[in-house]
């Protein structure tokens, strides 16, 4: 199947800024589903609000747009009932990491099978450029005109820390490898947690003038390193990419399967 | 029938409200009555004043709390003090004779049964407290039958426990025997 | 408590239990396949009901991390084909709104009870309250219609978990079931219907073949929406935003007032299949009470006892809250001298009860805020006072 036969081609040309990040973030996703092989019918997209969210709008997929920060709630639930389909839930930096900070905390202590794409530009870009979780300390925003005071998360500490089985780093300048971390956080075998950082140049770039889209790829290019690098240990500032974590560990579906199971057999 | 009003009382720990909810079940599983409970909710699970509401009619029964009661049961001080006020004129107070004193006030019979030290002298198992009140109260009311109550208590509970629950409720059924034959506590 | 034609006695059908475990009977019965819910006071037998019993019968039971979570899960499982249900109280009752509006909103079919306590905020968890009558009907942001049901004794408890099942199906709506404190920790005597005794409403699928273009959202001739589980080859979208009849976001105004018309009209003009209620010696009464919930087992006593001395009381005892049967009440009302509503609140249902009659002056209220369940005594002091007599 070729790529634009994973697409809604009616709802195109999508609504992201030019040069926004989130359009690379679809391509390679549909990718990794070619190269997965999956049926269109096995997946079900559930996103949240913002600009990530629309995502779900454009593949032609089972999709659900849901309310901001409760995605992973509502796919839980479609996972659960119906574990052989393949749930991918893409998020912005609210719905992952602010009003979603406890469903997506709880989700990767769960260890359910999903997939999480975390696709962080730092700023909440649909209501207009207003710092986020994952906006670093000292960026500029509408909300913080004089300069962010709040610290930020880090995405991959963070899911490592509440369990999450995959967790992985890339940008949206490593197409390649973004591609290929998707097919592997959909193959998990359980709560996955992928973190791309994706280019806001409409609201991050403007607000913190560090350039448009050609810009903030140079700086993923360029302060970005594969895990392990020499480099990071000569510049610590680097952020470093790839798969973090890699776990088995009981599945929360098949685990209450199991319980159905035992249940029966005692019933017995 | 006349409709019947219990009200238990004791404090939390006891077993008043699982005494309570046997009688009201058996009356409707096992007497074809119908019975209504309810209980008083507090946040603590152990310790503090606890009652439990029961009736008992042949009727329907709308209204399920307790304003007076026909049958007032009580083993604390604590829960006598708070709840002697309910006990219909004419009434009867069912409690523990070692652990509730100066109930000579009320106008009811008064049937103050050595509930407690009874067990502890021959079945030596405090948790069974509650079942041996549960055997008094029914034997001295004769609305539920002992073996109505031993048939639900042998359903509800492990195997392992059932001779000592039995032995526990005919023991409050006998203190009852022995209440009227002496014909003072 | 009330016999009704579906039940007959036998040793192994009759229980004793806590509303509570009335209510995830019915579920069970209604056929439940999914519930995921958050513990609280005083709804929580209900979660754990549903953790024991489901995984016996092939379905499943989540605790989620809060009540928000749990309703998104529960709506997520609609979609998959199951028939689902949560349950909370005031508090987890608030934080559920917004899901709420989605499941409106989204058209999804889903059943939640709310065991109400005393409010506002954490108010009296363990002391019965009917506050949250007009939480249900208005909670959610924007303009709606939701179908709100009630019970006030085992029997009927068990029958309307059943058809908030069957409502949400018929309507594809969220269903709130609102018990209370009292009668949901209350236990009594239920005849367990039969299978089969209540017909239970299935969702309703698509015939819609592969292929061809499904409308998720395009009413039948008769109002219904078919459905298509999400892993079937069917693949639309389903949004809280306005949306076309594929689901898709659309502000085109035609279609927005489309479609808020359709969420009313679907329940508004209804209002007559889906009006449950009791009535209780109306044909005569020249005193009316109208009550629900725990509030009118009180009112039911005093009318019954009242009646044994010769006094012409009557009871309309509402189990469907909303939409408001505004028509039944009206009625009932014309021939009476005066109407005393009973409530646990202060004067949510009354409010609806004056608004539909012609001589709101004539209806009263006899409530009870205290968190103690309001007395036959009472309701009786209030009648007295209308009557111009000393307490």
């Amino acid at each position: 199947m070729a790529v634009k036969d994973y697409i809604r081609q009616r709802f195109f040309p999508h609504m992201w800024c030019p040069g926004c990040g989130h359009g690379t973030i679809l391509n390679a996703l549909l990718r990794a589903v070619e190269t997965l092989g999956l049926k269109k019918q096995d997946i079900v997209m559930v996103s949240g609000i913002g600009c990530s969210a629309r995502i779900s709008g454009y593949v032609d997929f089972h999709s659900m747009h849901t309310l901001h920060g409760r995605a992973l709630a509502f796919a839980t639930g479609v996972k659960m009932s119906k574990p052989e389909l393949n749930v991918i839930v893409p998020m912005g930096d609210g719905d992952a990491l602010a009003i979603g900070g406890n469903h997506f905390i709880h989700a990767a202590r769960r260890n359910i099978e999903m997939t999480a794409i975390v696709m962080n530009n730092r700023i909440y870009g649909m209501t207009g450029g207003q710092f986020s979780p994952l906006s670093a300390h000292g960026s500029m925003g509408t909300t913080a005109p004089y300069g962010n005071i709040d610290h930020d998360f880090d995405v991959v500490e963070l899911a490592t820390a509440a369990g999450a089985t995959f967790v992985a780093r890339t940008t949206t300048y490593h197409v390649h490898e973004l591609s290929d971390f998707i097919a592997q956080a959909i193959s998990h075998k359980g709560f996955s947690v992928l973190e791309v950082l994706s280019q806001c140049p409409t609201h991050y770039g403007r607000r913190n003038r560090v350039g448009g889209a050609v810009d903030i790829l140079k700086t993923y290019k360029n302060n970005t390193v594969r895990i392990g690098s020499d480099k990071k240990q000569e510049n610590p500032d680097l952020i470093e990419r790839g798969v973090f974590v890699k776990k088995e560990l009981s599945e929360y579906c098949r685990e209450y399967d199991r319980l159905i199971a035992r249940e029966h057999r005692e019933a017995e | 029938m006349e409709k019947t009003r219990f009200l238990f009382s004791g404090s939390g720990g006891q077993g008043v409200i699982t005494a309570a909810i046997l009688m009201a079940e058996a009356a409707v599983r096992f007497e074809s009555l119908n019975a209504v409970q309810t209980q008083s909710y507090g946040a603590a699970a152990r310790g503090g004043a606890t009652r439990s509401d029961v009736i008992i009619w042949d009727k329907p029964i709308y209204f399920p709390k307790v304003t007076q009661a026909n049958v007032l049961v009580c083993l604390t001080q604590e829960a006598f003090n708070k709840y002697q006020e309910t006990i219909r004129p004419g009434g009867l107070l069912i409690a523990d004779s070692g652990l509730v004193k100066n109930t000579e006030k009320i106008d009811a019979r008064r049937m103050q049964l050595p509930m407690y030290a009874a067990v502890m002298d021959t079945i030596k198992k405090p948790v069974v407290f509650n079942l041996c009140m549960l055997g008094a109260v029914i034997s001295a009311t004769e609305i539920v039958s002992v073996d109505s109550v031993k048939r639900l208590i042998a359903e509800r509970f492990a195997p392992e426990f059932h001779k000592t629950n039995e032995q526990a409720v005919d023991l409050g059924a006998a203190l009852v025997q022995e209440f009227y034959s002496t014909g003072r506590n | 408590m009330n016999k009704t034609p579906e039940t007959t006695e036998t040793s192994e059908n009759i229980k004793f239990m806590q509303g509570n475990d009335v209510c995830a009977q019915g579920a069970l019965y209604a056929g439940v396949e999914f519930f995921a819910g958050y513990p609280i006071t005083p709804s929580t037998e209900i979660a754990e009901q549903m953790a024991m019993q489901l995984p016996k019968h092939g379905g499943k039971f989540m605790q989620m991390e809060d009540e928000i979570s749990s309703l998104c899960a529960i709506i997520g499982a609609s979609l998959t084909g199951h028939k689902v249900m949560t349950a909370t109280s005031g508090p987890g009752f608030s934080l559920m709104q917004e899901a709420l509006g989605y499941a409106v909103m989204a058209e999804i079919p889903c059943v939640i009870v709310n065991v109400m306590r005393g409010g506002p905020s954490t108010g009296l968890p363990t002391h019965v309250g009917q506050g949250d009558v007009n939480q249900a009907r208005y909670g959610v942001h924007g303009d709606h219609a939701i179908i709100a049901l009630t019970a006030s004794n085992h029997q009927d408890i068990f029958r309307m978990t059943v058809e908030a099942f069957n409502f949400a199906e018929t309507y594809r709506t969220p269903v709130i079931l609102l018990l209370d404190e009292m009668t949901g920790h209350l236990r009594e005597k239920v005849v367990l219907p039969e299978p089969g005794a209540i017909p239970l409403v299935k969702r309703l699928r698509t015939a819609v073949s592969n292929g061809v273009d499904y409308h998720p959202y395009l009413p039948r001739e008769d109002g219904r929406l078919p459905m298509s589980d999400f892993g079937e080859h069917h693949r639309y979208n389903v949004t809280g935003l306005y949306h076309d009849m594929w689901g898709f976001p659309s502000e085109d105004p035609k279609i927005v007032y489309g479609l808020i018309r359709h969420l009313f009209d679907k329940i508004e003009n209804n209002i007559h299949q889906i009006a449950r209620f009791r009535k209780y010696y109306l044909k005569d009464a020249d005193i009316l009470l109208i009550s629900y919930g725990a509030a009118a087992r009180s009112a039911l006593h005093l009318v019954e006892n009242r009646r044994r001395r010769g006094e012409k009381l009557g009871l309309l005892e509402l189990q469907t809250l909303w939409p408001f049967p505004g028509e039944i009440i009206r009625e009932a009302c014309r021939n009476v001298k005066f109407t005393i509503v009973v409530e646990m609140n202060m004067g949510q249902v009354l409010e609806q009860v004056r608004l539909s009659v012609d001589t709101p002056e004539k209806i009263f209220l006899a409530n009870r805020i205290d968190g103690e369940l309001i007395t036959p005594t009472d309701i009786r002091n209030i009648k007295r006072v209308i009557q111009g007599k000393g307490i």
